[in-house]
Parts: structure tokens; sequence; C-alpha cells
């Protein structure tokens, strides 16, 4: 189930190098984690925190000015690489709701939108100028139901959701619920011509 | 119904696709069927929570097969494991598993294996499937024609549960591969030098599927190196059509179908290559005979330049953020631009993974390492794919070759690919290894990753250094 998402006001933070595979996002030893608990002290772990342990003091997200920040802006790739789920909970966790990026990994995607975490595709270009306008203290505003999300008062991109996603963001869902509570009878009905037509799929099925 | 499939000039994707959508939503979903999941320790404990919150159990458990390899040790395998993370993470799947019927190859079963080598061999991975598994290397599955595909621990449970998920359909682009692979050069080889071209991001939200007649000569076992490495293009999956090559490799395995069902089922598999007429998004052609041995320079896959190339230089790059990354790149990785790769100094060899851990990729390097040594200051391993693999190394006499060189010769897992168990890299240390990531950090925090073709990862543990496979004479 994911904490719904209606409005936000935040500064952001930027991470505009390509291609922060999930990896750096939430490096492998972490995964041996069975629970959820305390991901996000595994977040971008190996970035924020030297060999030694120590911190490392101008990594963005060791920045005390934007620990409260719920928007980050990335450059393209983010997220590509593990299919780690991980990667999207330590993210949420430590508070960040809306990623903007040119381009994601595209299991990451799947991932944040099922744990309530924004993605929102812009152009290159547009990242930079975001990128720009935020280290200058820019605040981001989000307005879900409008779909709106702006910088400084200025709408800066339009959120292209289909009702049901932006209700899924607005609620908070857990989608095996959707597809148990409705889609069953379809997923039943699909089964059994498929099994008419390759039944070599289901041998010693009863 | 979803058969038959020929003759309206659609591609191998949309057949697949077609024939297992449940329903179209109206955000412009699909919910589609999933044939088969597969399972390890790693990616699925939130997912049976999932399940036990609800009460639920999943809908097919024969659907699903499970085996630990990520966190698994690659020796001691007599013991219980060490690492009591680890432990808990393995004994958690078997309770799984145990409590859903789900079937299961245990750690000490020689079945046992990483799940992208174990799925094929048992014949659980068919062709016109769809098949999920929380591993973005799922891929791997496509070179049968199995429209595959890694997902996050959410979609482990979903597909449990529900034995379906809501996709949207990818973009289809044709990587064409004409000519023939010179001498050396390996599907490992193929897969980097598409990656550089096209680019980490090249294929993303498509579909690839690999066509042309470097693809159809190619054995089972390279087309699923081929398809391992798409997601490293940024592929949603990768595709090979189904042919005689797939049929032989599947007919008699544990869990493909048998006698009249077989013929039934390859009378079906026969329909689904893609049509003379179907149309692609987008379209890349590659001259086979035109690929070198590669290795990767950064920390990238898309990183990677022929083994007798120039290491790169950013001041001579005109883009500002291109400079920044190759010089991160560089400095991470201890090189220094201008240099030929070649030559450069490794202190650790790793041979296996599901990119490069099966048979044939043990033998090739074997065929390297036969009769020769490895160089004293480096450390070298081969982790075969599998349990199976490893029997038939062995009945080979392929341990023998790689442990008289000086090679350590383990159980299967995943090992130093993903180093979630001891087999890691030391800080600063460098590494010849045939794995798909050369990530930062990937083999160990501050370990170096040059990722190559198992040939190539041979000779660097002979010669001490990336060495031009082209260039190794006899062993004496």
């Amino acid at each position: 189930m994911s904490t719904p998402l209606i409005t936000l006001t935040s500064r952001a933070i930027c991470l505009m190098d390509p291609n922060i595979d999930t990896d750096i996002i939430f490096p492998a030893r972490f995964l041996l984690k069975i629970d959820r608990d305390g991901m996000d002290d595994c977040l971008f772990r190996d970035r924020r925190f030297d060999a030694t342990g120590r911190m490392v003091p101008d990594h963005p997200f060791n920045d005390p000015d934007l620990r409260e920040a719920q928007v980050l802006i990335a450059g393209p790739g983010f997220g590509c690489g593990s299919s780690r789920e991980q990667a999207v909970w330590a993210l949420v966790d430590w508070g960040i709701r809306v990623v903007i990026a040119p381009d994601f990994g595209d299991i990451f995607a799947g991932n944040a939108r099922k744990n309530g975490l924004l993605l929102v595709t812009l152009p290159e270009a547009a990242c930079e100028d975001l990128a720009r306008q935020a280290q200058a203290g820019g605040v981001f505003a989000l307005d879900l139901p409008e779909r709106s999300l702006s910088l400084s008062g200025k709408e800066v991109a339009r959120l292209d959701l289909s009702a049901s996603a932006l209700q899924a963001f607005l609620e908070g869902w857990d989608e095996i619920d959707v597809i148990l509570n409705r889609e069953m009878p379809a997923v039943r009905a699909f089964e059994a011509s498929h099994r008419a037509a390759q039944p070599w799929l289901y041998a010693g099925e009863g | 119904m979803p058969m038959p499939a020929t003759g309206t000039g659609r591609t191998l994707y949309h057949k697949i696709w077609d024939s297992h959508v449940v329903r179209e939503r109206e955000d412009g979903s699909t919910l589609l069927y999933v044939d088969r999941h597969l399972l390890h320790e790693v990616s699925t404990p939130q997912s049976f929570v999932a399940l036990d919150r609800r009460g639920i159990g999943p809908h097919r458990p024969a659907a699903n097969l499970a085996v630990p390899d990520h966190a698994v040790p690659t020796r001691h395998r007599n013991r219980p494991i060490a690492d009591l993370q680890a432990r808990a993470q393995t004994a958690r799947l078997e309770e799984n598993v145990a409590r859903h019927g789900i079937p299961y190859i245990p750690l000490g079963d020689r079945r046992q294996g990483i799940v992208h080598v174990m799925g094929p061999e048992q014949g659980f991975t068919l062709p016109g499937i769809t098949l999920a598994c929380g591993d973005s290397h799922t891929s791997t599955h496509g070179a049968f024609g199995a429209l595959a595909f890694g997902v996050g621990a959410s979609e482990c449970g979903i597909v449990m549960a529900a034995q379906a998920l809501a996709q949207r359909r990818a973009g289809t682009m044709a990587v064409r591969v004409e000519g023939d692979l010179p001498l050396g050069v390996t599907a490992k080889d193929l897969a980097l030098a598409l990656i550089a071209r096209i680019g980490a991001n090249g294929a993303a939200g498509h579909a690839i599927e690999y066509l042309g007649r470097a693809i159809r000569d190619m054995t089972m076992e390279s087309r699923m190196t081929l398809c391992n490495m798409a997601i490293e293009a940024g592929a949603r999956v990768a595709l090979i059509a189904p042919d005689e090559t797939t049929f032989a490799w599947l007919k008699g395995r544990p869990m493909a179908p048998k006698g009249a069902m077989w013929d039934r089922a390859v009378d079906y598999w026969r329909t689904l290559p893609s049509d003379p007429e179907a149309r692609f998004d987008k379209e890349v052609v590659l001259n086979a005979a035109s690929v070198a041995p590669h290795v990767t320079w950064g920390t990238s896959p898309e990183d990677a330049i022929a083994i007798d190339a120039i290491i790169p230089d950013p001041a001579a790059m005109p883009d500002a953020h291109r400079r920044a990354r190759v010089q991160r790149a560089l400095d991470y990785m201890g090189l220094k631009a201008g240099a030929p790769i070649a030559g450069t100094p490794v202190d650790a060899v790793f041979i296996g993974s599901c990119t490069n851990g099966r048979l044939s990729d043990l033998r090739a390097a074997a065929d390297v390492v036969r009769g020769r040594k490895v160089a004293p200051s480096v450390r070298a391993m081969v982790v075969p794919g599998s349990g199976l693999v490893k029997q038939a190394a062995e009945a080979e006499g392929i341990d023998r070759v790689f442990t008289q060189a000086g090679f350590e010769w383990r159980d299967a897992g995943c090992s130093m690919c993903v180093a979630m168990n001891d087999d890691r890299l030391e800080p600063g240390q460098r590494c010849a290894s045939t794995s798909n990531r050369n990530f930062e950090g990937r083999q160990g925090r501050e370990g170096r990753t040059h990722l190559m073709s198992p040939a190539m990862a041979a000779a660097a543990a002979i010669t001490g250094g990336l060495t031009d496979i082209r260039t190794m004479g006899p062993a004496s």
C-alpha cells in the first residue's frame, strides 16, 4: 500500500550524472535484508559515505538544507540496471516522492508506480534548466489533482496521468487488490482458452 | 483464441503479446497473462509477505519454479551458510515455497544454479511463453522466443497472486546482424559492440528482436548471452525467433513437453517468427565481420571498445556532460586517457554469471587456459552457472584444466557478478569479468570491472593483463 500523494511543496536535490543505476541507489550487499526497515540508511550509501564510513560532505543527499526535499532531478537513465525494488523503497523511505529525469530504467519505472513515487519525464535541456533553478533555491509545487508541477510559481509540466493512475496516487493503493478484486474473472476466462490452445503449458495440473 | 498467429505482418513480439492479452484496460495498459515465474531468494521475501497479508496463495503453484542463487556461497556447500543474513534469506525462500507448494530446487541439488541458467536447462523456459522473474537479466530467456522480462518484488507478488501483470506494449527494434563473426569473436563481443554503439539507453522502451544470419547460425548458449545483455542497452525484452536450433536444444529437457504434445507445441512454435512483411519501429544493422573482441574501460556497459583500441580522451569530447562523465569513469577505473587498453594489469579474473557461466563458455575459457598457468599476481575464479554445468564440465575434465592452471573451481551461483556473498573485489582491485555489469561497486566496493568474453578473461588470467585473444599463440 503506497502513501497517498496529493500536493507537495519542496526544494529539489539534483543528481545530473547519466545512468545512475540501482546499484548506486541501493548497493547490493544490503539486499540481504529481508524486511523493509531502515531502507533510507542504505540510500546512495557508497556515495554518501566513503570506505571508512566517513560522510562525504558535498554529496547532495548529505546537504542538511535539503534533508526535507521531496523532489529529485536526475540525469538520463536514472534507475537503470538491476530490478531491485529496494531502490524505490529507499527513495520513498527517505522522503522523495517525485523524480524528474529525461528517461528512466524500465523496471525501476514499474516499481516506482507501485510505491507512490511519481516519475516525470522531461527533455534533457528542460531537466538541466530546472536543476539550475533548483540549485538557486527554487521551490517546486506539485498539485496532482490539477496534474500540475510548477517551480517558483511557474508551471513546468502538465502531468500525463490516466484517471486510474491519478486515483492510485491520490488514494494510495496496492495493485494486487485491483487485479484480485476486479479482474480475476477475466484471468480465468483467458486461462481456459489459453489452456485449450497450449495445453503443454499446463501439463500435470488438474 | 490466442492461436494461430501467421500471415498478418506481425512481429514475434506482437504475436506473443497478442496471445497473452487478458484484457485491455481503460488507461491504455494491458493486463497480460504470465505463463511462468522464476523465483530466487533475494527479490521474493516481500512478495510472499504481500500474499500472506491477504491470506492467499499462488494462483498456479506449478507455474512457478524457485532456486536460491544470488546470496549463496560458492564453496563449503556441505556446511550451513556462514553469513547469517544470507542463511536467513535462503531459509525464508525455502519456507515460503514449501508453504505454498511451489516447485523448488534446493542448494544441495545438482540442478541448483543461476535462475537464468537453470530455467532453460530444465525446459521451464519455452518458446511463445511470457515469463517474469525478479531479476533484470530475465531478458536471457528471449533466446528461446519467450517474452521474458524482469520485474520488482511487488510485481513478483502480483504474478504469483494473479498470474497476470499490467503492462504497456513496447516499441519494436530490429537488430540485424549479417555476416559471420570472425575467429575469436563471440556473442559477448557482439553484445558489447552493440551497446557501445546505441548506448545504455539506446533500446529504452523497446523490445529488441535479433535477426540475420549471424543470429541464425548461433548456438542457444550464444543467443542467451546476447539476449542477457539486452537489458544493458535499456531494452525491455530481447527476442530471437525459435528455430530448429531451439527445438533441438529443448527436446528431452525435464519440463519440456513430451511425445505428441511436443509435436503439437513445435507446430505452434513454428508460427511464431516475425512475418516477412512485419515492420519494426527502429532498426539497427551490424556487420558481424567487423566486430573485434571488446572490453569495457568505464563504469557503464556502453563504455566498451575493441581490445586493440585506445582509452578514450575526455578532452577530445565536445559535450561538457560527456567529458565530465568519461573523466569520472576514468578516475574511478584508475585509467589514463589515450593509453592502449590492452596490457592493463588485472588483479582478479571472474568467469561465470548468467551471461557467461554455461558449458560452452567454460570450454572456451579452458581452451585458452589448457597447458598454461595463471599469472602469479592474479586471483582467478571459475563459477559454473549451475550444478549441471559443473558436473558436465567435470565429466570433460575441464575442472582440472582450470585447477591445474591455478584457478579456483567453485559451486554454482551469481557469485562475484553481484557480490552478495564472499566473492567480491577489494577496493581498487581490477577484474577481468565475464559478467554483465561494470557499474561502480558492482563487484565489491571500489572494485574495477572490465567486461569481456570468457576466452578474453582466460587470456587475462594467463598474461596478468587485458589481452587480445587473437594474439595468443598455442600454449608452449
